[in-house]
């Protein structure tokens, strides 16, 4: 286990230095702020910026409008996002957390780097709809922004890397790994009831091959048969590839209490909803996963137990921590 | 361990060594200089004139260009001697609506002469997938896909009344560098021994290159536009890239 944190000497007495910590059940991850040297101001910055609803072309949605903390920085409620003049996205908004760990972004895996995924939700005509040229203007001419840059990076420049770099050292250190299974796995005095455990064994065989522990989920690509032809492209919107029409990328479980609606178009509202899918719903779509060509049987019992198991992952500490809140 | 075990364990330094060998020495100089590059836009031997100008495809077809934009990364000098110098962070964005991006300078360059040119035409794979950047790649320069990680390496934009598309529009994003549908392409080209680059600490060589933006719809495949008129990566970006690497570019001539 490694963390980075401040070199201290921007450091004010009685404030909180943002450090990057990885949870000890937890493998390396892929991003390690080697380029982009994590700083309170940084933090400060970045966090500024992604609360910021003035940088979209109506001046009315920022990234924490669809990213919302007490959601998991999921969108509460919302089947898809909504955007700036009231348009409504074709997706729903996902989860912000463990995204060092993430190799690619968004439910198409279209995007590469946890640094450039701000630039899609910027630019999409139906999230903030706007271009990096008229943020950096207005960020130019804006106080306390010029300040803050030369804080963050000692530089009187405001462009493009910069901006993104800071966005990152907000984004990058929202680490979600003290829910109640973390406590369990890693021998921290906590313990699964019996509902729990029975739930935890159900999961270990009918999910976890796609869900895999400890991130709760493989980073692939999968069909789960909402429909027998899907009307979103998913990965093949990336790919081009045929055997990837209507697949999307397995999200991670963890918090999911709190981030419903769930699947990319936000179409369950509930758990219990998304479950009778497995066990009943699940059509046979042209590329569905091998996995679930016959469904995942569940009884009603069996369902309450996986249904208390993934409460065992919801992270308080996370989603009520106020450093990661708008100040 | 099985006999092919043995085998490889013997084989991997033999392995190592000799691809340590390779005449790809790196070149070696007390002293350093500097070079320019001019890239002459051209449209089958006729300059490009943005918008105004109606010009023909090898199939004969009228079309006009209004945006025609590349990179041009990864520089990298030969001597006759076989070592050799790749300028490090060297990407560039040409655009035909800036002057100043047609005339490029290398700087901090090993003297000496130099008897090959090659670059990539695009950006390589890794700065594709790499966090955010700056100067030619910042994507403030419209030539990142925000939603699709990855450069458009060449950018063409303009009309033909053959065109099914809206506006009768041509829309040619070429771009991607995931197989099957990778378009990194790599152009050299061979300098006249007797007239090598010559890099001095005196001497700042001028090299000038013709560039066909007529280039991307010939060469291997010709393009109708009524058929192919836009493309943003894959199948039918390749078709285009294939076409471009063939005669995007041409080394007309070196002031020493």
């Amino acid at each position: 286990m490694y963390a980075c944190s401040k070199n201290d000497d921007d450091a004010i007495a009685g404030e909180t230095l943002v450090k990057f910590t990885i949870p000890s059940n937890f493998p390396a991850p892929a991003y390690n702020f080697e380029d982009n040297i994590l700083t309170n101001a940084g933090f400060t910055l970045g966090k500024k910026l992604f609360y910021d609803a003035r940088l979209s072309a109506d001046k009315s949605v920022s990234c924490g409008s669809c990213h919302q903390q007490f959601a998991a920085f999921a969108n509460l409620d919302h089947k898809v996002s909504h955007g700036v003049n009231n348009c409504q996205g074709k997706r729903n908004a996902p989860p912000l957390f463990n995204l060092v760990w993430q190799k690619a972004f968004f439910w198409d895996g279209g995007v590469k780097n946890i640094e450039t995924s701000p630039l899609n939700a910027i630019t999409d005509t139906c999230e903030m709809g706007t271009d990096i040229a008229t943020i950096i203007a207005f960020l130019k001419n804006t106080a306390p922004y010029p300040e803050l840059f030369r804080k963050a990076f000692g530089t009187a420049e405001i462009n493009s890397q910069l901006l993104l770099k800071s966005i990152t050292q907000f984004t990058a250190v929202l680490v979600s790994g003290n829910s109640k299974y973390d406590k369990v796995i890693r021998n921290e005095g906590a313990a699964f009831t019996a509902t729990e455990l029975a739930g935890y064994n159900l999961f270990k065989e009918k999910c976890s091959s796609c869900h895999t522990e400890p991130l709760f989920t493989d980073f692939s690509y999968r069909s789960n048969g909402l429909d027998l032809v899907s009307n979103d492209e998913g990965r093949a919107n990336i790919t081009g590839l045929s055997a990837d029409l209507g697949t999307f990328r397995v999200p991670t479980l963890r918090n999911i209490e709190y981030t419903f609606p769930y699947m990319h178009d936000g179409r369950f509202y509930s758990l219990d909803e998304v479950l009778e899918h497995y066990n009943s719903g699940v059509k046979q779509a042209k590329n569905l996963d091998e996995k679930l060509k016959g469904g995942i049987a569940l009884s009603a019992a069996e369902k309450e137990q996986i249904k208390a198991f993934l409460k065992t992952l919801t992270d308080n500490e996370f989603i009520k921590n106020t450093f990661y809140s708008e100040s | 361990m099985k006999l092919s075990q043995y085998l490889l364990a013997l084989l991997c330094p033999i392995i190592m060594l000799s691809s340590c060998k390779k005449n790809d020495d790196a070149v070696t100089a007390d002293t350093k200089s500097s070079f320019t590059i001019e890239f002459e836009h051209q449209v089958n031997g006729a300059a490009l004139s943005l918008n105004t100008t109606r010009y023909k495809n090898a199939k004969g077809e009228d079309f006009s260009i209004s945006t025609f934009k590349y990179y041009v990364s990864n520089i990298k000098l030969t001597k006759a001697d076989g070592t050799s110098y790749l300028i490090p962070e060297s990407y560039f964005l040409i655009d035909e609506s800036k002057s100043t991006s047609k005339t490029i300078t290398l700087t901090d360059v090993p003297t000496g002469d130099y008897t090959r040119i090659e670059y990539t035409i695009g950006v390589d794979y890794a700065r594709n997938f790499a966090g955010a950047q700056t100067g030619a790649l910042d994507p403030i320069n419209g030539m990142f896909w925000t939603w699709n990680s990855g450069y458009i390496f060449v950018k063409l934009e303009g009309t033909s009344p053959l065109s099914t598309a809206t506006g009768k529009a041509l829309t040619f994003h070429i771009g991607g560098v995931l197989d099957p549908n990778n378009t990194i392409r790599t152009f050299s080209a061979e300098i006249n021994a007797a007239n090598p680059l010559r890099v001095r600490t005196d001497a700042k060589p001028n090299m000038h290159f013709i560039v066909n933006a007529a280039s991307l719809f010939t060469g291997v495949t010709d393009i109708s536009f009524a058929t192919l008129n836009f493309t943003m990566g894959g199948a039918n970006s390749v078709v285009v890239a294939d076409n471009y690497a063939k005669g995007l570019f041409r080394l007309d001539h070196i002031h020493n």
